[in-house]
């Protein structure tokens, strides 16, 4: 039951079927419908690493990073809030550095690798990260927690033990509208030290 | 978001060249944070985008003939961690790191944050205001607590930059690359005030970027700081702030540079502090009779009235810190 997404969840329940174990990550995102660019709108063709998977497709110029990865790489994991670069919902790694996908243009990310909240699990094994956020009931609504993730894990790769003000700092661009900054810092304390030096993933 | 094509020039060559043949029909973008916005709350609607990350070079500062030479394009982060800028500028790294967020700051470029559109919420929110296009400010008789003490009308926006009034405060120069050729111009000559053109807030002419910062080189005895004030503790602009840069000589002040941001349509340097300061010791008096000759003809409108004890005790406060 731990594998059904909400989105499927939802998805299942409003189509009036009994949802299905979910897709692991990295499979969904191999079969992943990809939605094509509209014809008569600038488009450009760029190779993008996400979550390991290279990638080479046809963008619309306009496309920001955060609708590539949902709309047209079905990683929904990823959320808009503000789409304007001011809730930090949308924080996504690129090459390492944690950006606001509203505030980048998909085009723009040509050559670049970029890790979501789908490529922190690993073969099964959730992030020391992610351990701690459900062990410390970070998550309230859960709308910015794959962003509260992200920026998290930005952090520890560059400073594996930070002090609960170097927590707080580092995560000031991440709104938690139920307000549960507290919880977010103690689980970021918790798992600080227990998460591989590399970073894992291919936060490169 | 509304289409347009994105063009990466491979130099500033190409991309004056794409800016002046299209027009009004082109926005430069740096690091993209703001541009982005505007387009998407349709505040401009370009046709072509000439990002500027393409070009190589402009983003590390390097020391050359004597001067430290700043790329407009290194992000506020790296400018904010730049050993050489920490030690000798730290007005500059200071600022660099109280802009936005660290993902804000991972984007955003010094020559993007210097240049950035005021964030008037008239402005922001399309009212036909003198910046966009129109010939009123809705501000005068609107909602004015974050707006100019100093320096208004017709406009009456703050610039919005926390880099500006340090460049400003360290005398820095602007290397201007345009279609039809280049000029350098002081950082405090750069910025417009809205009585010579409300719509715009700098010289910019369409077709040119900010390509790069002069600083000077750095001398013995110089220290600086930058201050800023906010209506809560991180990823908003100034309220009020300043940008103070001190030559000492032991305990005496040779000569002081004082540039208050939050407070004015540009940079606002208050050139009768700087004079007071020369050649004395910042004691606590001094540095309070400094904060009220700052607020000296300060023109508050209804709602940002605070603003004024606000900057007078923020100028009193940093000089009594940089100075001890």
């Amino acid at each position: 039951m731990k594998k059904i997404s909400r989105r499927r969840f939802v998805e299942g329940t409003s189509a009036g079927i009994v949802a299905v174990a979910a897709i692991p990550a990295a499979e969904a995102q191999q079969k992943a419908p990809v939605t094509a660019a509209q014809p008569g709108v600038p488009r450009t063709t760029i190779k993008v690493i996400v979550n390991g998977v290279e990638r080479r497709m046809e963008v619309e110029d306009r496309w920001t990073l955060v609708e590539l990865l949902r709309d047209h790489l079905n990683l929904t994991g990823t959320k808009i809030g503000c789409d304007r670069g001011e809730c930090g919902a949308c924080t996504v790694l690129v090459d390492g550095t944690p950006l606001y996908s509203c505030s980048q243009l998909a085009v723009w990310m040509n050559g670049r690798s970029i890790q979501t909240v789908e490529g922190l699990a690993k073969n099964g094994k959730l992030d020391p990260l992610q351990e701690a956020f459900i062990q410390h009931d970070a998550p309230q609504c859960g709308y910015c927690t794959s962003g509260q993730l992200m920026i998290a894990k930005a952090l520890l790769v560059k400073n594996a033990r930070p002090t609960h003000d170097e927590v707080r700092t580092a995560m000031t661009g991440n709104l938690c509208r139920c307000s549960n900054y507290n919880h977010y810092v103690e689980a970021v304390m918790a798992a600080s030290g227990t998460a591989p030096s590399t970073g894992g993933g291919n936060a490169a | 978001m509304r289409s347009f094509s994105n063009v990466n020039p491979k130099d500033l060559k190409e991309a004056t060249g794409v800016l002046r043949q299209k027009g009004q029909a082109a926005a430069i973008v740096g690091g993209g944070s703001d541009v982005l916005g505007m387009v998407k709350e349709r505040l401009i609607t370009p046709d072509v985008l000439v990002s500027l990350k393409s070009i190589r070079g402009l983003d590390r500062v390097t020391e050359k003939n004597g001067e430290v030479v700043i790329g407009g394009l290194i992000t506020l982060d790296a400018l904010s961690r730049d050993p050489l800028i920490r030690k000798n500028y730290n007005v500059l790294a200071e600022a660099a790191a109280h802009v936005g967020t660290p993902q804000i700051r991972n984007a955003g470029t010094l020559a993007g944050n210097v240049c950035q559109r005021p964030w008037c919420w008239y402005y922001r929110n399309g009212f036909p205001c003198y910046k966009n296009g129109g010939n009123t400010c809705f501000s005068i008789t609107g909602e004015n607590e974050f707006h100019a003490i100093f320096g208004g009308g017709p406009s009456f926006i703050v610039h919005p930059s926390d880099t500006a009034p340090a460049l400003v405060a360290l005398d820095a120069k602007f290397r201007i690359v345009g279609a039809s050729g280049e000029r350098t111009i002081a950082a405090a000559g750069f910025f417009k005030l809205p009585a010579d053109n409300p719509a715009r807030e700098n010289v910019l002419a369409n077709d040119e970027v900010l390509s790069e910062i002069h600083l000077r080189s750095a001398k013995a005895g110089v220290r600086s700081t930058y201050h800023k004030e906010m209506d809560r503790e991180s990823w908003t602009h100034a309220v009020v702030s300043v940008a103070v840069v001190m030559e000492m000589d032991g305990q005496v002040c040779k000569s002081a540079r004082v540039v208050l941001g939050g407070v004015a349509p540009i940079p606002w340097r208050v050139p009768k502090v700087e004079a007071m300061l020369a050649g004395k010791r910042i004691t606590p008096e001094l540095a309070a009779q400094a904060g009220a000759v700052a607020v000296q003809g300060a023109r508050p409108l209804a709602k940002n009235q605070y603003k004024v004890p606000l900057t007078q005790a923020v100028v009193k406060q940093t000089l009594v810190t940089l100075g001890a």
